[in-house]
């Protein structure tokens, strides 16, 4: 039997090589958990920005770790410092380091140079949510888009993010949903604004 | 032996190693290592110290954003001191004051620090960016400072 030490700081971190199989927790147990979180904080608020601002807080803390874990455990000593980079790492490594997969899609936007959107068809945080009318426009990912603001902010690139849900266009969605619910109609978009000082910086290290 | 600051920092220079932690705002954790046996620095170099490594601030923003390594190496030069930087992906600089180590040892003693920070932030209630209080963090940090740099 070996115990895990108890001190923090003396414990493995991970990284390649290391079983990843018990790393993982099962979908059952995260929905309940987060669901809640999502019931303690809906009742000491008393509007539906103030839960989303709760929500996003608690996934801020978890942006930040997973930035400084994911970074270590890549064993590069690297850092990003580029936009486009930044974005693919929390597109790619995060949502595969949390959700198992890497996010459906990244794309920018045409309209505003300095927002960008990750898509994904099945959030995590959202699945087994439903939204009651009398709460409108509340998105349970507001936990996701303060993950992805904690990473964003923790390497630098300061961000507001907010998550939208946008209804599915016919042929797109994921093939492999679970056929035990009702079929989705429509994906989870993560719109990330930039602050105008991190544009900046980053046009000027084009040069 | 507080007489003439600038020649008691060279002869110093080389026992002594300041070893700082800072987040976007303030320090977050301050070590200084000094070989047994010789007696710690005095006020006056001490807070030359703190002041050197605190004006090298500049230069290591300056530097971050034009290399994606975390090791910026010696980022600024002031009598026979030197300060080398290392940068955490979540930009928080550890940076070093030493007189004159090797590349190596320096980059081992970050690397090894490095995965300290990381453990210690996997704490839930260690939030990112405030002062570091953990006792067994301090041991830690000594520990590799021993192995490493003396």
């Amino acid at each position: 039997m070996n115990r895990t030490p108890a001190n923090i700081l003396d414990r493995p971190l991970g990284g390649r090589g290391t079983r990843s199989a018990e790393s993982n927790v099962s979908q059952s147990a995260f929905a309940y958990l987060y669901s809640e979180l999502v019931q303690y904080h809906q009742s000491r608020v008393a509007s539906i920005s103030e839960l989303e601002r709760r929500l996003e807080s608690s996934g801020y803390g978890v942006g930040l770790k997973t930035l400084e874990l994911l970074s270590y455990r890549a064993r590069e000593s690297k850092r990003e410092t580029r936009l486009m980079n930044i974005l693919q790492f929390v597109s790619a490594q995060v949502w595969k380091s949390l959700f198992g997969k890497p996010a459906d899609s990244l794309e920018r936007s045409i309209d505003h140079a300095d927002e960008f959107m990750i898509v994904d068809y099945e959030p995590l945080t959202s699945t087994y949510v439903s939204v009651p009318s009398d709460l409108g426009q509340l998105s349970a990912d507001a936990f996701i888009s303060g993950i992805i603001a904690g990473v964003l902010d923790g390497a630098g690139f300061s961000a507001r993010v907010t998550a939208h849900s946008v209804a599915l266009e016919d042929g797109e969605g994921s093939a492999s949903s679970n056929p035990s619910l009702p079929p989705k109609k429509d994906k989870a978009v993560f719109l990330v604004k930039f602050s105008p000082e991190v544009l900046k910086r980053d046009a000027s290290l084009d040069r | 032996m507080a007489s003439s600051s600038s020649n008691n920092g060279s002869s110093g220079a080389n026992q002594l190693l300041l070893f700082v932690i800072v987040g976007k705002n303030e320090p977050l954790y301050e070590a200084e290592f000094h070989k047994t046996g010789t007696a710690g620095a005095s006020d006056s170099v001490t807070r030359q110290n703190y002041f050197v490594l605190h004006s090298a601030l500049d230069l290591v923003e300056k530097a971050a954003w034009t290399t994606n390594n975390m090791y910026l190496k010696v980022v600024d030069k002031v009598n026979q001191q030197q300060v080398s930087t290392y940068l955490t992906a979540g930009n928080i600089k550890f940076m070093l004051l030493h007189g004159g180590r090797s590349e190596d040892s320096i980059k081992n003693f970050f690397s090894d620090v490095y995965e300290l920070y990381v453990k210690l932030s996997m704490n839930p209630f260690y939030r990112y960016d405030t002062p570091i209080a953990s006792k067994s963090f301090d041991t830690r940090v000594r520990a590799v400072a021993r192995r490493y740099l003396s």
